[in-house]
C-alpha cells in the first residue's frame, strides 16, 4: 500500500522543474484545446442554424478529428517523459473563490485521463464519420452533429478535470448531451419519455456526486484530486466509506449499474451512432472512471470497495440474464453493455489489482461494442429500420462487411483467443479469483459469478449473432409493403466498422504486449502480484469451456433449429427478463408512485389550506358586504329611523353608564 | 311654570316632529316635522338661557332660526325641482342612491 501511495503522488508541473529533470514538459497546457475545439464547433453549429446545414456535419467530424490529433500529440509528449513524471496538473486560474473553498479550473493530464481522451476522440471520430452517412436523410443532421460535438467536449472535460467540481461540470454536460440525443427524434412520444427517464435516473446518481463533494469539502477542505488524495491518510474511515458509497451511487446512475440501470434499455431510442458512442463506448463508462480515479478513497474504505464489487457482480449477471431474452437487437446490446460495465465495476471493486484491468476492458469494450452497435445500425439501415432479431436471419450472405466486422466484435466479447476480450475480460475473471486480504470466500463468489457471466455472455451474444446473420430468412415486408432487399451500407459506414473490427481483433494483444498495465501505473498505482485461488491455466480453461458451452447452446437453439417469428411464451425467467427483471415495476412501486402521491397530496394541501385561507378571506368579505348592502334601502325615512334609534340607544347607554 | 313644564313641552314637540319625519311620506310635511324639532330645541335653549340669566342660549336660538330659514330655502328648492322632474313629492320615490 505504501508503494502505491508514493507512486501515485501527483507531480505538479511546477514541482518537477528541478535540476535533475531533463526538460520540463509543458505540453499539458494544450489539453484545453481538446475541450475547446468541439465546444466551439457545437456552438457554431447551433448558432448558425439552418445556414450550416450543407457543411455542418463535416465541421463536426473535423472538430472531433482535431481533438484526436491534439490527444495524439499529448500522448506522444507524455510517452517521452519518465514514468514518474507522467502526472501533470495544469491550472487555468482561479475558478471558485468562496470563503473556505478556493478552487482552480485545472486539467490533469496523466496516463488514465489520456487513455480516455484517446478512446473518446478516436472512437468518437469514427462514429462521427459513420453518422454522416447514417443520418444522411435526416433533416436535422446538423443539430445531431452539434450535440455529438457537445458530448465529446463534455466527456473530455469530465476525464481531464483535476477536481471533482470540474469533473461534475463535464458529468452534467454528458448527461445533457445524452438526454438531447436519446430524445433526438422527440416527435415520437415514447422516445421523449425514454430521454426523460434517462435524465431523471442520472440525476439520482448526481445527488450521490454532490453529496460526495460536500463530504470531501467537509473532511479535506478541498475538491481537487491532489487535496483529496493528500487528505485520505488522516481521515476517518466512516467518512471515507460514506464518500465511497456516494461516489458509487453517482457511478451507478451514469454507468447504468444496479439499482439505477433501468434507463439504459430505453436509451436505445436514440439514433444508433448515439447508442454506440454514448451508451456503449464512452459515457456509460464514466462511472468506472470515477471509481478508478477515486482509488485512494476506496483503498482506505474497504467496506465501500466491497459494495462496489457486489454492485458490479449483481449487474453483470443482471444484464446478462436480460440480454438472453431481448428480441430487439439494440436492447440486447444495451443489456450486454450493462453486463460488461458490471465486469469493469467488479474489477474496480477488487482494488488496485483490478483498476488496470477495468480500464483495459473499458478500452477494448469501447472498440468491440461500438463496432457491434455500428453493425446493428448497418443492419437496420439495410433492413428498413427493423430491430426485431426474429425478423432477421441469414443476413450474413447479403451484408458481407457488416457480417465480418460484427463477427470480430462477437468473438472479442466472447473472449476467444486472440481477440480483444480474451486479454481484458479473462484478466478480470482471473483477478476476481484472487483472494483479497486473505478472505478466500470473496474470491470464490466473485470469481464464480464472473465465470458464470462469461458463459451467459457467450450464450446471448451468440444468440444475437446467429439470429441476425445465420439461419433461415424470417424477413417481414418493408413498411411500404414491398419486399426486403438487404444491402451493404455505404463506405462511410463500413470503413469505421472495419477500423473498429481491427481493434476488436488486435487491440487486446497489442495493448497487452505494449505494457498497457504499466502505462497506467502512475495513475492507478502498482499492484503486487497475487496468486488466485485456482491455478491460472485452470481459470483460462474453465472460461473457455463455459464460453464454448454457451456458444454451442446458442448454435443449437438459434442457428440450426427453426426460430419462431412470434416470441414463444417462455419460462418464468424468460418472461421476467423480457420485462428487465421487473426493474421498472419495482421502481414504479417503490419510487415513482409514492412520489406521485406525495406531489398530489401536496397540491391538494396547497389548494385546500393555503389557497383556502386566501380565497376564504375574500369570500367572507364579499358575504359581509352583501349582507350589509341590504341595509342601504334608499328610503330616506329608514335612514332617519336608524339615526333616531341609534340616538335613543346611545342616550340610554350614556345614562345607564353614568347611573 | 317650573322648568319641568318647559322640558316636557319641548320633548313632546320634538317627539311629534320626529314622528312626523319618520312616518309621513310627503316631503313638505317631513319638512314641517324637521322645523318642529328645531323649534323644540329653540324652546330648550331659551328656557335654559332664562334660567341661568345668561343670553348665550337666546343668541344660539337666533342662529338656529337663521340656519333653519336658509335650510328651508334650499330644501324647498330641492323639493320643487324634484316635484318638477318626477311629478311626486313623496320621499320614498327618491331612492336613486340605493345600490
Amino acid at each position: 500500500m505504501h508503494t502505491l501511495m508514493s507512486l501515485t503522488t501527483p507531480a505538479v508541473v511546477t514541482a518537477v522543474e528541478d535540476v535533475v529533470a531533463p526538460v520540463a514538459w509543458d505540453g499539458a497546457r494544450h489539453a484545453a484545446w481538446l475541450v475547446v475545439v468541439p465546444l466551439v464547433s457545437a456552438a457554431v453549429l447551433l448558432l448558425l442554424g439552418r445556414r450550416a446545414d450543407r457543411w455542418g456535419h463535416w465541421l463536426g467530424v473535423l472538430a472531433s478529428a482535431a481533438s484526436f490529433v491534439v490527444a495524439l500529440v499529448l500522448f506522444l509528449g507524455l510517452l517521452g517523459q519518465p514514468a514518474e513524471q507522467r502526472v501533470h496538473d495544469v491550472s487555468f486560474g482561479t475558478w471558485v473563490d468562496a470563503g473556505a473553498l478556493t478552487l482552480d479550473a485545472g486539467l490533469r493530464v496523466d496516463p488514465l485521463s489520456l487513455t480516455f481522451v484517446l478512446l473518446v476522440t478516436f472512437v468518437g471520430t469514427l462514429i462521427h464519420v459513420y453518422s454522416v452517412a447514417y443520418m444522411e436523410h435526416d433533416v436535422d443532421r446538423r443539430r445531431f452533429f452539434a450535440y455529438l460535438n457537445l458530448f465529446v467536449a463534455a466527456m473530455l472535460l469530465l476525464v481531464l478535470a483535476d477536481s471533482y467540481l470540474l469533473l461534475f461540470v463535464g458529468w452534467e454536460g454528458v448527461g445533457l448531451a445524452s438526454y438531447l440525443l436519446i430524445g433526438f427524434w422527440n416527435h415520437n412520444t415514447a422516445y421523449a419519455v425514454a430521454a426523460k427517464k434517462a435524465f431523471v435516473a442520472n440525476r439520482v446518481g448526481d445527488v450521490g456526486l454532490i453529496v460526495a463533494m460536500g463530504l470531501m469539502f467537509a473532511a479535506f477542505g478541498g475538491l481537487d484530486f491532489a487535496t483529496v488524495h493528500a487528505g485520505v491518510a488522516g481521515a476517518d474511515t466512516g467518512v471515507l466509506t460514506l464518500i465511497g458509497l456516494a461516489l458509487l451511487l453517482a457511478a451507478c446512475g451514469k454507468s447504468a449499474q444496479f439499482p439505477l440501470q433501468s434507463w439504459l434499455g430505453d436509451a436505445m431510442a436514440g439514433p444508433t451512432p448515439v447508442s454506440a458512442l454514448i451508451h456503449a463506448a464512452t459515457m456509460v463508462t464514466a462511472g468506472v472512471y470515477l471509481i478508478v480515479r477515486s482509488g485512494e478513497v476506496y483503498a482506505a474504505a474497504p467496506t465501500a470497495q466491497l459494495v462496489v464489487a457486489v454492485v458490479g457482480a449483481i449487474t453483470l449477471l443482471f444484464g446478462a440474464i436480460v440480454g438472453c431474452a431481448k428480441d430487439d437487437i439494440k436492447k440486447a446490446l444495451a443489456a450486454s453493455t450493462m453486463s460488461q460495465i458490471g465486469y469493469m465495476v467488479l474489477a474496480a471493486g477488487l482494488g488496485p489489482i483490478g483498476y488496470a484491468f477495468a480500464i483495459f476492458h473499458l478500452v477494448t469494450h469501447g472498440f468491440f461494442k461500438a463496432g457491434m452497435f455500428l453493425g446493428a445500425g448497418s443492419v437496420m439501415h439495410g433492413m428498413d429500420d427493423q430491430v426485431d432479431m426474429r425478423r432477421f436471419g441469414g443476413l450474413g450472405r447479403y451484408m458481407k462487411i457488416t457480417y465480418v466486422t460484427f463477427m470480430a466484435g462477437w468473438l472479442a466479447i466472447l473472449g476467444v483467443f486472440p481477440f480483444a476480450g480474451f486479454w481484458s475480460k479473462d484478466k478480470i475473471i482471473e483477478a476476481a479469483f484472487v483472494p483479497v486480504d486473505g478472505e478466500p470466500w470473496r474470491a470464490w463468489v466473485f470469481g464464480g459469478i464472473a465465470l458464470l457471466g462469461a458463459g451467459i455472455t457467450a450464450f446471448y451474444m451468440s444468440r444475437l449473432f446467429f439470429l441476425t446473420f445465420e439461419g433461415q430468412k424470417r424477413w417481414s415486408a418493408k413498411r411500404d409493403g414491398s419486399a426486403q432487399h438487404p444491402h451493404e451500407s455505404p463506405l462511410l459506414m463500413t470503413v469505421p466498422m472495419v477500423v473498429l473490427a481491427v481493434g476488436s481483433v488486435g487491440l487486446g494483444w497489442f495493448l497487452s504486449s505494449a505494457g498497457f498495465v504499466e502505462w497506467l501505473e502512475p495513475s492507478v498505482g502498482h499492484a503486487e502480484h497475487h496468486e488466485p485461488v485456482l491455478p491460472v491455466p485452470v481459470i483460462v480453461g474453465a472460461t473457455l469451456a463455459v464460453v464454448l458451452v454457451g456458444l454451442v447452446l446458442a448454435w443449437r437453439m438459434y442457428a440450426v433449429s427453426t426460430v419462431p417469428v412470434a416470441p414463444p411464451r417462455g419460462t418464468v425467467l424468460t418472461r421476467a427478463a423480457r420485462q428487465d427483471l421487473y426493474q421498472d415495476v419495482v421502481n414504479d412501486a417503490a419510487l415513482v408512485d409514492p412520489g406521485r402521491y406525495l406531489t398530489r397530496s401536496l397540491v391538494y394541501g396547497d389548494k385546500a389550506v393555503v389557497d383556502g385561507a386566501v380565497t376564504g378571506l375574500g369570500k367572507v368579505t364579499v358575504g359581509v358586504g352583501d349582507a350589509v348592502r341590504r341595509v342601504q334601502t334608499g328610503y330616506a325615512r329608514s335612514y332617519a329611523a336608524s339615526t333616531v334609534v341609534g340616538l335613543v340607544v346611545l342616550t340610554v347607554v350614556v345614562l345607564a353608564v353614568r347611573g | 311654570m317650573t322648568l319641568t313644564h318647559y322640558l316636557v313641552l319641548a320633548a313632546i314637540l320634538f317627539a311629534i316632529g320626529a314622528t312626523t319625519v319618520l312616518l309621513r311620506r310627503n316631503a313638505i310635511i317631513v319638512f314641517m316635522g324637521v322645523e318642529l324639532m328645531l323649534n323644540s330645541t329653540n324652546l330648550l335653549l331659551v328656557t335654559f338661557a332664562r334660567m341661568h340669566g345668561d343670553l348665550t342660549g337666546q343668541v344660539l336660538a337666533f342662529f338656529v332660526m337663521v340656519v333653519a330659514a336658509a335650510e328651508v330655502v334650499v330644501g324647498l328648492g330641492i323639493i320643487v325641482s324634484i316635484f318638477r322632474t318626477r311629478r311626486s313629492a313623496s320621499v320614498d320615490d327618491v331612492n336613486l342612491l340605493k345600490s
